[in-house]
């Protein structure tokens, strides 16, 4: 009797387990066949990305026969999910990554090397925008990526808020824009929106400062080199909107949703330093005349040594896993999604620039948003270190300003003392 | 026994307070879903001055919230099934026999609820990729993976709740079941079992939740068809803005489902349904 | 306690919950079968892991590594030297995040078992309403946490937030808007996010546990003479204590553990004053790609939990055997 209920319960667990095993699962092709790709979140939703991509790839099987399964993978889980075909060999084919991942992710060695012969294979090396593929990996090395989609940062502006304030030309230095945004603060309106909680978005205007004072991050052996004098200074630039020259709210500070933009969109602020943030001011009801786009601002008085640098090299790069049992294949469909045509498609689609030369003179980039940001990608860009502690550097740099951000928000003063003592601490942090 | 004036005043004083403290953060997300995105970003406002059910509308077609609702509750309530069947029978052990290593079990088991995911997430991971690459099964990104991952998150405290429950229950009432010749499984299912329901009905509710929350090792083992709502709501918040209208209607919607499971549940809770088994 | 109702109320001792049973092992097969389902589950999917998990603890397991693990240098102690060196730089930020995780919890956890408790006895006698109150209680519960902790970083913010309109605009308790998700605040923040979540597990568990008491012990108090608190100290909570002493744990090692509640809360990068520990350690080792260290981190906390779970039970069994 006894025996009879035990079995019946062992039966029942049995039964609910092999009632899930059924019709899940995923599954890679190796029959030449099938390519599995992961696409990051380029558009206005992950469902949006889908549909924008589908057409392309049916495209793609009809001149190859090879079919894409593609996943959108969203931003706040593809590191991870990255990581972890990496350590297990198990993944898709193709994947995009952020450019400013590219040095980390080669350090895994997961990654196919773009070597002249494999770059020669998608088009070859000089299609591409140089500054685009000087972020596709390590100085020295082949490319771990190829460059998709391109972006650089610039100054959005209010139009009709300027012409209110009587400021004819949107600032080109740093102390116009302050000037400028002291004259554009008033109640209910502020000069300039920033995204004071997001690391990554600190740690780039971190690093564009520290260009233009001269700085660096790492050395050139890529070892870290947070506190120098010129950093500091960087650092500081950038809070003083808020601590010193007070023409960012300080409810700022909490921003970590892109908030900013909303603001921006939302005539709560009259300017913003963002990449690409045409389509998402689209997106939030702003409509293209309502606003200017202007190169990112230099300092007044450049320090020696300081560069010309106002814009990090922004992007995404596509890159393929070693482990793929169809490299030919994979290759193939690098080369479709970095061809001329489905670059114009794409990044016009996307509101960002093509990678390629011969996309970027096409007349869909002609409008006053791309040309601005496509002459400060030629001309002023430069990529953000390409070393392996890279997002380190994003997360302990990003963070020190956040907390920055929070004490200035509360009235507390930001002193280059402090500033040094963050920094010194970030950098024996770093491995 | 009869209830005191100012037993009334104090319980109807705390439940209202309590109630307010749950019901504000539901009304602001009812709110917050029945106004435009322009009105939601702006300052907060009690009333919708702008209602619209848009975000209701929208919200299935910026994320595939079907299918994850769908894999949400397949995955949740398979788990958090097998998850008290395998605790009910290893709770009957422990409460109900003495052996050797009982100690020893109950002890391990416990530790196991303190593993930090962070620590063995990646192992773990590598773990399924290895048994589907050995041997044929697919753990990865699939929802049977993620079905037995959880079911061993909520596992370690089932037993030990159950434990708790069961042993609350007077032994005499097994004694009374053995005098009448039952072996010690009937005894379980005809005995103790329906005294322990509402034990094992808070149980299951905690196993299913364990399940239906866990967002870490979801967004790591999980593809597009495997996803579930934990991390897929996390799509409303995209590269260019979050959707908050959205992702309020979403998570009040993708709710709907448990709480009237709840509901249902209600009943096992209800004050003496106990009292006759225990007499 | 020992002069508790229960105590007097004749025939009911042996309801009380003792300690082992007094079974004996006719068949000594039995029990171990009915473990082997969990033992094997809780092997392949925590044991095992978490050995491997120590393993990576003493390799310098970076993005160098992590394809290969065997080209893993084994650094032995090193890892938990660095992290656990409270004079550099790193050993200090996770000794604050420690702190700072336990005052959390031990505040999270005190204020979830109370309301719980409040809750469960209140609704423990029939009146209108309880069936609706009861499953408002637990719709927090329902909710995926990822939803319940968004809209309160919803509520808390400090220009738009409900919070702040309620406090400055319609109370006028404060002048200026305070910031809730940045600065001291944040780890009120966290608590009140934590609480709200977690209160009606509590409060379910012990509902659950309340259905066990019998209704005996409370007339036999009541002809006693004895109130409500009274009866709540010699009846109601030596009562729930098999129940209490599992579900304190749960709340315990769940609420020190969460990831779900500060990462979504803060958007990932949270402020130092609540630099939850669970976040901590995945930001050093995701989001910096050092595996060795994090989960040197991890072990050092696993060790933790182990020595407070262990005393923990200790001195509750001897309460128990006590009774």
């Amino acid at each position: 009797m006894s025996k009879r209920h035990l079995a019946m319960a062992v039966a029942a667990v049995l039964a609910a387990a092999s009632l899930t095993a059924c019709g899940d699962g995923a599954d890679s092709g190796s029959d030449g066949k099938t390519l599995t790709y992961w696409a990051s979140n380029q558009g206005p939703s992950l469902e949006a990305d889908k549909t924008i991509l589908q057409p392309e790839l049916d495209k793609f099987k009809q001149q190859t026969g090879i079919e894409v399964k593609v996943e959108v993978v969203p931003w706040s889980d593809l590191l991870n999910r990255l990581l972890a075909a990496a350590t297990s060999g198990k993944g898709p084919d193709v994947v995009n990554i952020g450019n400013t991942w590219s040095a980390s992710l080669q350090a895994t060695g997961a990654f196919l090397q773009f070597d002249d012969a494999t770059l020669g294979q998608v088009g070859g090396k000089d299609r591409f925008v140089p500054a685009a593929l000087a972020a596709a990996g390590a100085e020295g090395k082949p490319p771990t990526a190829v460059p998709i989609y391109s972006l650089s940062y610039a100054l959005y502006y209010n139009k009709k808020m300027f012409a209110e304030a009587g400021i004819a030309s949107p600032p080109t230095t740093w102390a116009e824009l302050a000037e400028a945004g002291k004259k554009l603060t008033k109640p209910n309106q502020w000069g300039l929106a920033v995204e004071g909680s997001n690391p990554s978005e600190n740690a780039h205007h971190a690093f564009t400062f520290s260009q233009q004072y001269g700085g660096a991050w790492f050395d050139k052996s890529g070892k870290a080199t947070f506190d120098t004098p010129q950093n500091v200074a960087a650092v500081k630039r950038y809070v003083n909107f808020m601590a010193g020259d007070k023409i960012v709210n300080p409810g700022n500070a909490e921003y970590a949703q892109n908030q900013a933009v909303s603001d921006f969109a939302n005539g709560k602020a009259a300017m913003l330093l963002w990449q690409a943030a045409g389509s998402s001011l689209k997106a939030q009801n702003m409509p293209a005349d309502a606003y200017g786009v202007a190169p990112v601002p230099f300092l007044e008085n450049a320090p020696a040594g300081g560069k010309k640098v106002n814009s990090m090299v922004a992007g995404i790069n596509m890159a393929v896993f070693n482990f793929t049992k169809n490299k030919d294949g994979a290759l193939k469909f690098v080369k479709f999604m970095t061809s001329d045509e489905e670059q114009v498609q794409l990044n016009k689609t996307y509101g960002s620039l093509p990678s390629v030369k011969p996309a970027a003179a096409d007349p869909a980039f002609a409008a006053p948003e791309q040309k601005v940001l496509a002459e400060v990608l030629n001309t002023s860009a430069a990529p953000l270190p390409q070393v392996a502690q890279e997002s380190q550097f994003e997360t302990l740099v990003g963070g020190i300003i956040k907390e920055l951000f929070a004490d200035a928000a509360s009235g507390k003063p930001i002193t280059d003392e402090a500033i040094k003592t963050k920094l010194s601490n970030a950098q024996q942090q770093v491995k | 026994m009869r209830e005191s004036a100012g037993e009334r005043w104090a319980r109807r004083v705390v439940l209202t307070v309590l109630a307010l403290f749950v019901l504000v953060p539901l009304y602001a997300m009812v709110s917050s879903a029945a106004k435009p995105l322009q009105d939601v970003q702006g300052v907060f406002t009690w009333i919708p001055t702008h209602p619209t059910a848009q975000a209701f509308v929208d919200m299935w077609s910026t994320v595939p919230l079907g299918r994850y609702l769908v894999n949400s509750l397949l995955v949740s309530s398979v788990a958090a099934v097998i998850s008290v069947a395998i605790a009910i029978l290893a709770a009957f052990a422990v409460s109900r026999y003495r052996f050797r290593g009982r100690q020893l079990f109950s002890v391990t088991v416990l530790s196991t609820q303190m593993f930090p995911g962070i620590l063995f997430l990646l192992p773990l991971f590598l773990l399924f990729v290895n048994l589907d690459n050995t041997l044929g099964t697919s753990l990865y990104a699939s929802r049977t993976g993620l079905i037995i991952t959880y079911l061993t998150f909520s596992l370690p405290f089932s037993i030990w709740m159950l434990v708790g429950y069961f042993d609350s229950i007077p032994r005499e009432l097994d004694e009374a079941a053995a005098v009448d010749g039952a072996g010690p499984m009937r005894t379980l299912f005809r005995v103790i079992l329906p005294t322990a329901v509402p034990g094992i009905v808070a149980v299951t509710v905690y196993a299913f939740m364990t399940a239906w929350g866990e967002v870490l090792f979801a967004s790591v083992m999980t593809d597009e068809n495997s996803r579930t709502i934990a991390v897929g709501l996390k799509g409303y918040s995209t590269q260019s803005q979050v959707y908050w209208n959205q992702v309020m209607a979403a998570s009040l919607v993708v709710s709907v489902p448990v709480v009237a499971g709840f509901l249902a549940l209600q009943r096992y809770f209800v004050a003496g349904l106990t009292a006759g088994a225990v007499k | 306690m020992s002069s508790s109702v229960v105590e007097r109320s004749a025939g009911q001792r042996r309801t009380l919950p003792g300690g082992p049973p007094p079974r004996r092992r006719r068949r000594p097969s039995l029990p171990y079968l009915l473990l082997i389902p969990a033992l094997v589950l809780e092997l392949g999917v925590h044991i095992v892991p978490m050995l491997v998990g120590i393993w990576m603890s003493l390799l310098e397991l970076t993005q160098f590594h992590i394809r290969d693990w065997s080209t893993a240098p084994f650094v032995g102690w090193e890892n938990y030297r660095v992290t656990l060196d409270v004079d550099s730089a790193a050993g200090k930020e996770l000794l604050h995040s420690f702190w700072v995780t336990i005052v959390y919890t031990v505040i999270s956890v005190a204020l979830s078992w109370v309301i719980g408790v409040t809750a469960a006895v209140f609704t423990q006698r029939p009146f209108r309403g309880r069936a609706f109150l009861r499953a408002l209680f637990l719709t927090p519960y329902a909710l995926p946490a990822f939803a319940a902790v968004i809209i309160w970083t919803f509520m808390f913010q400090r220009d738009n937030g409900l919070i702040n309109h309620v406090l400055v605009e319609q109370l006028h308790l404060v002048d200026e808007p305070p910031f809730w998700l940045i600065g001291p605040n944040s780890i009120v923040a966290v608590i009140v996010v934590t609480v709200w979540k977690l209160w009606p597990f509590a409060f379910l568990c012990l509902m659950a546990g309340l259905q066990n008491v019998p209704t005996e012990l409370y007339e036999a108090a009541a002809i006693d003479g004895a109130g409500f608190w009274r009866r709540l100290r010699s009846v109601t909570l030596p009562m729930l204590r098999p129940v209490n002493r599992v579900v304190l744990l749960v709340l315990f090692l769940w609420t020190f553990n969460d990831f779900t509640t500060p990462y979504v809360l803060f958007g990932g990068s949270a402020p130092r004053e609540a630099d939850l520990v669970s976040v901590h350690i995945y930001k050093s080792s995701f989001v910096t790609w050092n595996f060795g260290t994090g989960s040197a981190m991890s072990v050092a906390l696993l060790a933790f939990l182990l020595v407070v779970t262990a005393v923990y039970l200790l001195i509750t069994n001897r309460r128990r055997f006590d009774a």
